[in-house]
């Protein structure tokens, strides 16, 4: 197949409509409008709908009945919007119900501002919304492992039906990168036997609910959904190891950030220091198993973030107490130079020498 | 033997959890039997609000949706667009669609969405034990309104079916009464109409029925639908309030 020049937020639109998503409900927000301003006029020509809410709340909402109806369905927004999505959101976990939503995040707290940033990584990976719930988050580094998370972000969405979360952030969503679409690996799906599409007077009414007023009833949902929760733990890890078989320091990161950070291990690689990194591919679930894997000559971790640390909670539970874990991190919709990082993994080897 | 009275094929045979004398049995019913007699109970999909009527998901013999506090005409929006060719509605009380879901219903109505909404007005919080309302009448007490509702304080009460009587997306808007038999067959009219509104695909519709709340009123049923008349309909009154063009 051939590939073309895409913009991410475009991109990831086009992703979705290739994974069989007709539906998109959202509300405009920069740095992602590019992708409801796609849907807007790709949808209609295959039959589909795109509707511009009257706010976030209200689209997740929207999402939460067109699930229910069984469709695939799709959502974006940034940061402060999927901060104010996270009622749908936990309805719609709990519910159990398919959904994609695409965080295309920005600069934080409040209004903060539109440079890309990865400060809603507590947000997205410990369930922003109320009561015991997860669902997977994929962070992707490159428009093309956009485009491949995302529509695989559908199956995974249906295989088990929970929200599924696609991290980017606005330097992903605006770049432009060649992309190729090609299918995701098959997967059997359960029918959506549960689906509110009418009885046809043929069968029972289905009910989709998160309400469960016995307090026994509510605590054997939330094992059940721990249980699902346990079963994409196991299946659905996703992680890099880039130059790591040597490394002496471990370098942690996601996204953006860790495109930076492979340009840093470059450099350092080039100046005799055997730097590796771990890129988490999910990061919920956390790949805590690529941390079993770090070589016997690493003598330190460093993990590096656009936000003042969030991810390292993460890195320091994978790591168990193995390694010093140390931090470099740039916020306020600050991009770290591979420069910084280099001078920062400089000092950090200086000192465990 | 004649059969005088069945249960409509429209609710299932669940027992209510509602209290004695509350007028959301009787609006239920209506629904249910509106649904029957149009037919369209295999095409239905309710969604329930958060509030006392959060259980008429298990209540209404369709595919039923529980929303989010106020969030249902957004939901119905998702679901009716996803299955334009299905029957939509939703169901809430004041607190659900006067307070929180103020956004929701508005926009739904302006939109247009081809959507049936049964609002339950009872001037008050009922699930949550009685709080005020932005339905609550002047004067009118609740746990947080000790004194009675001040205007100065929480302002007037608001009228909903007014408010979205003035919106172009809004195809059949009517108010009506449930406290007693006569007013329970124009009732019944107005939710026939509303749901045929929406068949018919001229746009949003609801229907605002004045409903009662003895438990919190603190009034015998009897009473409370005496004190609906004496007190609800003066300042809520009843009738339609848009119709679409062309219709009766």
């Amino acid at each position: 197949m051939t590939k073309v020049l895409m913009k991410g937020n475009e991109a990831l639109g086009a992703a979705a409509i290739r994974a069989g998503c007709k539906y998109f409900f959202g509300y405009p927000i920069t740095p992602q409008s590019e992708l409801p301003e796609f849907m807007a006029r790709e949808l209609p020509k295959i039959g589909g709908v795109f509707l511009q809410a009257e706010s976030e709340v209200a689209a997740i909402n929207m999402i939460y009945g067109a699930a229910g109806a069984g469709e695939r369905v799709l959502t974006s927004s940034s940061s402060l919007g999927v901060a104010l999505k996270q009622e749908g959101i936990s309805y719609i976990a709990s519910a159990e119900l398919p959904c994609v939503i695409i965080n295309i995040s920005r600069g934080g707290p409040g209004l903060g501002n539109i440079q890309p940033s990865q400060s809603d990584y507590y947000m997205v990976t410990r369930g922003g919304g109320n009561g015991d719930y997860r669902h997977p988050v994929y962070a992707p580094a490159r428009v093309q492992e956009a485009v491949d998370l995302t529509m695989e972000a559908f199956n995974v969405a249906d295989c088990y039906r929970t929200p599924v979360i696609v991290q980017g952030d606005g330097m992903l969503g605006q770049m432009m990168e060649p992309v190729e679409f090609s299918e995701p690996k098959k997967r059997k799906l359960p029918p959506k036997d549960w689906a509110t599409t009418g009885t046809g007077n043929k069968r029972k009414p289905n009910i989709v609910s998160s309400m469960f007023l016995g307090t026994q009833a509510l605590e054997e949902h939330n094992w059940k959904l721990d249980r699902k929760y346990k079963e994409i733990e196991k299946n659905e890890v996703m992680y890099e190891m880039y130059r790591m078989k040597d490394a002496e320091i471990v370098l942690v990161a996601y996204g953006t950030t860790s495109r930076v950070v492979k340009n840093a291990i470059e450099t350092l690689r080039q100046e005799g220091i055997k730097a590796g990194l771990i890129r988490p591919i999910t990061i919920w679930p956390y790949p805590n198993r690529a941390f079993d894997e770090i070589p016997e000559s690493a003598k330190a971790i460093l993990t590096v973030e656009m936000s003042t640390g969030q991810m390292i909670d993460d890195v320091r539970i994978a790591n168990e107490g193995r390694l010093p874990v140390h931090f470099y991190g740039r916020t306020g919709g600050m991009v770290p130079t591979p420069d910084a990082v280099v001078a920062k993994t400089k000092e950090i080897l200086g000192g465990v020498k | 033997m004649a059969v005088v009275f069945r249960r409509t094929k429209g609710l299932t045979e669940k027992e209510t959890h509602y209290c004695p004398g509350c007028t959301h049995g009787i609006i239920h019913r209506l629904v249910g039997e509106v649904l029957e007699e149009l037919d369209i109970i295999g095409e239905a999909i309710g969604v329930a609000p958060v509030g006392c009527s959060v259980l008429a998901c298990e209540y209404f013999n369709c595919d039923m949706h529980v929303a989010a506090h106020g969030r249902a005409p957004a939901v119905a929006t998702g679901i009716k667009r996803v299955l334009p060719e299905n029957v939509v509605f939703t169901y809430q009380g004041d607190g659900d669609l006067a307070a929180i879901g103020t956004a929701e219903i508005v926009h739904a109505a302006h939109r247009g969405e081809k959507i049936t909404t049964i609002f339950v007005n009872n001037t008050i919080y009922g699930m949550t034990g009685g709080q005020m309302a932005p339905t609550t009448l002047i004067g009118q007490k609740a746990t947080t309104a000790p004194e009675g509702r001040k205007e100065e304080l929480a302002g007037k009460p608001i009228k909903m079916s007014e408010l979205l009587a003035t919106i172009d997306g809004a195809a059949f808007v009517e108010r009506v009464s449930v406290h007693n038999v006569a007013n329970i067959r124009k009732a019944k009219k107005a939710i026939k109409k509303a749901f045929e509104t929406q068949l018919a695909g001229e746009g949003f519709s609801i229907v605002e029925v004045l409903s009662t709340c003895p438990t919190n009123w603190g009034l015998a049923p009897p009473k409370a639908m005496e004190w609906l008349e004496e007190n609800m309909i003066p300042y809520y009154p009843l009738g339609n309030l848009r119709r679409p063009e062309g219709g009766k």
